[in-house]
């Protein structure tokens, strides 16, 4: 029992950083109707300009913060340059997918350019200290990461729910005539909605970039986890992508543990999960189901 | 009246979808505080026109509102400068609530009086307000509608664009809905372009009247003086 709960707390946790990723995926989705597949990439790089400004000697807290307002430069440029061009993506959506997909090849050829192939090492930003609950001893990290994901959750809520401009960003995703009529700035929101998504992921690659090391495939296992998480939780609901984040990550810790196969198959949860979702539940758990009368 | 009174003129305006032209060089004005419609069967380019004036669609000719040249404008610089479009098919935002849509509507305002503007809208059409936490899609078309119109005029605009308010409506609905129009015009000094198929009500409303046939305006008046038109009477009043 005790080492069931071990496991399935070290997958909680894991699954708070599924979540930070799951948020920007929700963000671009509620804004343009479509999954991001460089949302993984954006958060890679904005966590190696993380680390370039914590390796020439600013404290990781501001480091972090530099990360973020850099993510959210690097996501508004991306809309800016490759995916506004492109069109509408409620009218193109195959084609703004594929300009995603080349995205993600184009930031990870980039940060190679930048940054090389070699991994790079980042402190943990909680320490490596633990605290033993109950018989059961939990990162530090482990915790921060929840902590954060709640912290992020909060304000994505106030915006969306207590300010005009998430009014705004909401009125974008759901229809985005109608917004533009009421005067609403259209490609300037979903401008903005490309750099939160970006700026959101910083907090995932810093979570992950200790384990893993940083490199320039920081983010694409996770990314996979991210899209589980969402599809489970709903592709548009912020609780959904935390409480998917956190089934995904049990799951995936726990599965292994216990069912030899999975072992050799870290990622076959994630997928029997999608896969299970969209067989029986497509709109997700929180996920809204469309309800129109015409 | 001289040209620099017109709130809207519009000057041998083309449009089209692609390379299928629509509209052939229509000319319309529209004063400070007036009501006009622009009648047409379907295909006409009723449709079209209202959309090339508020910039939904790439245009040719002159557009002026308040006497700026306003063509090739996105839809939301012109409500900035106080044109609202409600758009065939109501135009609300389906997934935000009755009382987001109307906050929504207020988008370009930055004034206090935003929250008694809705309480105002909810004391006009009380529908809105007993349903003002229901997303605006689960509401009938009759209720959307007003919900429509109410959230364009939210932007306290000097021009109202309106496209067939009543398509879709039971005829009840849609002589409340001119009814509630013509109160709202009057009392906000709100000009109206209306455009629609049932010349009756339209003719009804508006004080002028312009008639578009395969993308030309063909024939243009005085209300009155269309309703005794024979030709009139034949093709659109079913006289």
């Amino acid at each position: 029992m005790r080492d069931f709960l071990q496991i399935l707390l070290v997958g909680i946790g894991d699954g708070a950083v599924y979540a930070m990723l799951g948020l920007g995926l929700v963000v671009i989705y509620r804004s343009t109707g479509l999954l991001n597949f460089a949302q993984g990439e954006m958060a890679m790089f904005s966590t190696f300009i993380v680390w370039t400004m914590w390796s020439l000697g600013l404290p990781m807290w501001l480091a972090i913060l530099g990360g973020m307002a850099g993510g959210f430069c690097v996501g508004a440029l991306v809309h800016q340059v490759a995916v506004r061009p492109v069109g509408d993506p409620h009218e193109k959506p195959l084609a703004v997918v594929i300009v995603t997909i080349g995205l993600f090849l184009g930031l990870n050829g980039a940060a190679q350019l930048i940054w090389g192939t070699l991994d790079r090492s980042m402190p943990p930003l909680f320490g490596r200290g633990q605290v033993t609950v109950f018989g059961v001893a939990v990162a530090w990290q482990k915790i921060g990461a929840v902590i954060v994901l709640g912290v992020m959750v909060l304000l994505f809520y106030l915006l969306f729910q207590h300010t005009k401009l998430g009014l705004a960003m909401r009125a974008v995703a759901s229809n985005s005539e109608s917004a533009s009529l009421v005067g609403i700035p259209v490609p300037r929101l979903l401008m903005l909605g490309w750099g939160l998504a970006a700026a959101v992921g910083t907090a995932a690659g810093v979570f992950i970039a200790p384990n893993l090391g940083l490199g320039t495939n920081l983010m694409q296992l996770t990314l996979i986890f991210g899209f589980a998480a969402i599809t489970l939780g709903g592709f548009d609901s912020l609780v959904g992508a935390v409480v998917g984040g956190f089934v995904v990550g049990a799951l995936s810790s726990v599965m292994p543990r216990y069912i030899t196969i999975f072992e050799k198959m870290p990622l076959a949860p994630a997928f029997i999960l999608i896969l299970a979702v969209l067989l029986f539940r497509p709109e997700g758990l929180f996920g809204k189901k469309q309800v129109t009368r015409v | 009246m001289s040209s620099a009174g017109h709130l809207l003129e519009v000057k041998s305006l083309g449009a089209g979808y692609g390379i299928v032209e629509v509209l052939f060089g229509v000319d319309l004005v529209v004063d400070p505080g007036e009501v006009v419609v622009v009648l047409g069967a379907n295909g006409a380019g009723k449709t079209t026109t209202l959309r090339a004036i508020s910039g939904m669609i790439a245009a040719t000719g002159q557009v002026k509102f308040l006497g700026e040249s306003v063509l090739g404008r996105r839809p939301d610089q012109l409500v900035k400068r106080g044109m609202a479009h409600v758009p065939q098919g109501r135009g609300t935002v389906t997934e935000l609530t009755v009382e987001e849509n109307l906050r929504i509507g207020a988008y370009v305002r930055s004034d206090d009086q935003v929250d008694s503007d809705i309480q105002q809208w909810f004391e006009a059409f009380p529908r809105l307000g007993e349903r003002k936490d229901q997303l605006a899609g689960s509401m009938s078309g009759g209720e959307q509608q007003m919900l429509a119109i109410a959230r364009a005029l939210m932007s306290r605009p000097k021009l109202l664009l309106l496209d067939e308010p009543s398509l879709g409506l039971a005829p009840l609905v849609t002589h409340e809905v001119f009814d509630r129009l013509r109160e709202i015009s009057t009392s906000t000094g709100t000009a109206v372009l209306l455009v629609e198929q049932n010349a009756n009500l339209a003719l009804d409303f508006a004080a002028r009247a312009y008639v578009l046939e395969a993308g030309r305006i063909v024939l243009s008046g005085n209300s009155a003086d269309l309703q005794g038109d024979a030709a009139i009477q034949k093709a659109y009043l079913g006289v």
